[in-house]
């Protein structure tokens, strides 16, 4: 049946021109991929699901034994993995939030007619092309409290960015910021310019006030791309490790990922590890279903 | 047709015979080990060898931060990349029992090398289970913590006579930890960038962890009973307790930012004029007396981990020794070797290229003992070192004790008392889930 949809497709394709049938398609390019997908991700993914019940230790010859819940149940009651989540929730709303009011803001300011518009968002745009460690690398550089350029600019004399335990998590958030912010910029200016422009001019004509335009206008025609924007950045930032892991190594930075990658590469918990991988699966996956239904809601309105 | 064939066919035979015989003469070898001068020194030492004997060893590194990852990694794949790997002494627990590790137990004994290293060398870095005549690893790089100070600055006529003032004896070569913080609290001045000392404080791997031990052992306490497993009252113990107070208060002496610091930072500490004092490894000493990498060179000087209040005196263990992969192709190649890198002229050449070697006779030796202002230093104290767990289950009792130490040291957070009540909790949880212990 499939096959029959297939080969009856519109005979006018650039495929079809070609002379590449569907079938070949699909067997060229789509089942390649979908097996690249089974061996690469699915089959792991089921794989470790296993391992998660067990007490198997990739550094170990030693059988694994079934232990059922074990795992699951000893990291929930765990205060340390507790503290670990707390960070990494404290971290995206600080980050996210963060990235929100820059990206938009920058948005909105570049969202009119100003000169060389183009090669300043191109300019906006370099802190996100650059690679995570290097960020992680210039920015301690910067924040170092004996000749960091940000203190030294500030007038901060030798304030503890990195090492103060209360202000490392701000510190590897505002670095997030300035890395990310430009991506809700993007998104932000695509959606920005959708807004058709005859509702500004209505408004103008009712004398709407620039408040209530952006309230009334603005905001809800943005609302859906912005809303994207949110979903990647906080699956992002849920998952972060390299920044954190770069900038400091105070526990009040250890983030959810960096004791994943402790317990299941240098404890070699592998077994444990499994287990709270999927753990972070199923909250990432939870907290993305929530900003779907809601993103959904605010595409009807 | 039939010629066609038979020409195609003796010239796969004879590219496969080529071939065969020029791998047959280009035996190569593989060591692996953390990036680091000494790794430097041993390329070097190697390249004598294949002098020598035709085969090629290349030394390959990694940064320290990922070289247990990458090293295990690459064991429980049981890869072939690496023959030989100079991995660090608190291994050897789960390496050998897992099986990554060649048994070297035989050759150990044919060469005596029980005699010929320095017997801590032989318990740290060979020797698991403790005291068990099993030896898995040869002595390679012996190291252990000691201490670089700026001599301009406690030689300065006008600051010893402060110093006696304010302390009531001479500014000198501490004699004992009291000494060790008067001196960083003395010279601890943020108004003018100046600041009394520079500790280890990095809780990514094991440079808190070596920090703390020394003032540990140096007053008088242990990390637990390495035999039995027992660690309520050990780790928790009232010396402990007091010299994780005195390692937090050296901590308050440090300059700004100091809490993520290892040997790079604490050599930064001497080169760019911001401690009197600094904690090292030997091993990162070499780069101090050289000009070129340290402009105080010349008012640089060393002394090794002072004693505690009640006399002892011990430092924490460094260092590495050299194993055969299991999993190598050319275990033979690699043994032999390990031939010729224990005899003394090696040895003595290895020293003489900046590694540490653990030939007690090297060590022994004037000539070595003159070869630089911290030679010394250091044959004294690789007599009186001690070391962490080598158990199998190590990173986790490593990870538990940066966990429980970190906050207090730098954070402020707890007393002495609980972390170290709260740490033994943790390793005895620990232990009971491998039963160590019922």
């Amino acid at each position: 049946m499939a096959t029959a949809v297939m080969t009856t497709l519109d005979p006018k394709s650039r495929s079809a021109a070609r002379g590449m049938s569907d079938l070949t398609i699909r067997n060229l390019f789509i089942i390649p991929t979908i097996v690249f997908l089974i061996v690469f991700n699915i089959f792991p993914l089921i794989y470790s699901l296993g391992y998660s019940f067990t007490d198997f230790r990739a550094s170990s010859p030693a059988a694994a034994n079934f232990v059922g819940l074990q795992n699951y149940r000893e990291l929930l009651n765990d205060p340390f993995i507790w503290s670990n989540f707390a960070i990494t929730a404290k971290y995206v709303i600080v980050s996210v939030v963060g990235q929100v009011i820059v990206g938009f803001g920058v948005a909105l300011l570049l969202n009119r007619d100003i000169p060389l518009k183009g090669l300043l968002t191109t300019l906006l745009l370099l802190p996100m092309m650059l690679s995570m460690a290097v960020v992680g690398l210039f920015w301690k550089l910067l924040y170092d409290p004996s000749f960091g350029i940000i203190n030294y600019t500030l007038g901060l004399g030798s304030f503890e960015w990195l090492s103060n335990p209360d202000m490392a998590l701000y510190a590897v958030a505002i670095t997030d910021i300035w890395m990310w912010s430009p991506f809700v910029m993007l998104l932000s200016l695509a959606g920005l310019s959708a807004v058709p422009k005859h509702l500004y001019e209505a408004a103008a004509i009712d004398r709407a006030g620039s408040f209530y335009t952006f309230f009334r206008i603005t905001l809800p025609l943005v609302a859906p791309i912005l809303m994207i924007a949110i979903i990647f950045r906080t699956m992002e930032a849920f998952k972060t490790f390299d920044l954190a892991y770069i900038l400091t190594s105070q526990p009040t930075t250890e983030v959810i990922s960096i004791r994943l990658y402790k317990m299941a590469f240098q404890e070699w918990q592998t077994g444990r590890s499994c287990a709270l991988a999927y753990i972070v699966l199923i909250m990432i996956l939870a907290i993305t279903n929530i900003y779907v239904k809601y993103l959904n809601k605010v595409k009807e309105r | 047709m039939r010629k066609t064939m038979t020409s195609m066919l003796a010239g796969i035979g004879l590219v496969l015979a080529c071939g065969t015989s020029v791998y047959a003469q280009d035996k190569e070898l593989t060591i692996f080990w953390a990036e680091w001068d000494p790794a430097n020194y041993l390329q070097e030492l190697v390249n004598l060898y294949e002098a020598e004997s035709g085969v090629k060893v290349t030394v390959e590194t990694t940064p320290w931060s990922d070289f247990q990852t990458k090293a295990f990694t690459e064991f429980n794949a049981k890869g072939s990349a690496y023959d030989m790997v100079v991995g660090d002494s608190q291994w050897i627990g789960a390496a050998s029992e897992a099986g990554h590790y060649v048994d070297l137990t035989d050759f150990f004994n044919k060469h005596n090398l029980k005699e010929v290293m320095a017997p801590a060398t032989v318990k740290y870095y060979a020797e698991y289970p403790s005291n068990s005549g099993k030896y898995w690893s040869i002595p390679a790089e012996g190291d252990a913590v000691g201490w670089s100070y700026r001599k301009d600055w406690f030689e300065d006529p006008k600051e010893m006579e402060a110093f006696k003032a304010k302390y009531g004896y001479d500014l000198g070569v501490p004699k004992d930890w009291k000494q060790l913080r008067d001196i960083a609290e003395f010279f601890h001045r943020p108004d003018e960038k100046r600041y009394g000392v520079a500790i280890y404080t990095d809780n990514s791997y094991d440079a808190l962890v070596m920090g703390v031990e020394n003032a540990i052992f140096s007053f008088g306490g242990e990390l637990g009973d390495y035999a039995t497993y027992k660690v309520d009252g050990i780790i928790n113990s009232e010396q402990n307790v007091k010299a994780l107070e005195a390692y937090k208060e050296l901590y308050s002496f440090t300059p700004p930012g100091w809490a993520k610091a290892f040997f790079i930072e604490d050599n930064q500490a001497i080169t760019e004029n911001l401690a009197a004092m600094s904690m090292n490894y030997f091993a990162f000493f070499p780069a101090l007396i050289n000009e070129a990498s340290n402009p105080n060179a010349k008012v640089t000087g060393f002394f090794a981990n002072p004693p505690g209040p009640n006399g002892d005196q011990f430092a924490a263990l460094g260092g590495q020794g050299i194993s055969v992969i299991s999993y190598s192709q050319n275990q033979e190649e690699a043994m032999k070797f390990l031939e010729w890198f224990i005899k003394d002229e090696t040895q003595k050449k290895w020293a003489e290229l900046g590694g540490y070697t653990a030939s007690a006779k090297v060590l022994e030796s004037p000539e070595f003992q003159n070869a630089t202002p911290y030679n010394k230093a250091f044959y004294e104290t690789m007599f009186k070192v001690k070391d962490f767990w080598a158990t199998p289950e190590y990173a986790e009792l490593l990870i538990q004790m940066n966990q429980r130490v970190y906050p207090y040291i730098t954070g402020n957070q707890g007393t002495a008392k609980e972390v170290l009540d709260a740490l033994a909790a943790d390793w005895n949880a620990t232990f009971k889930k491998y039963n160590r212990v019922k």
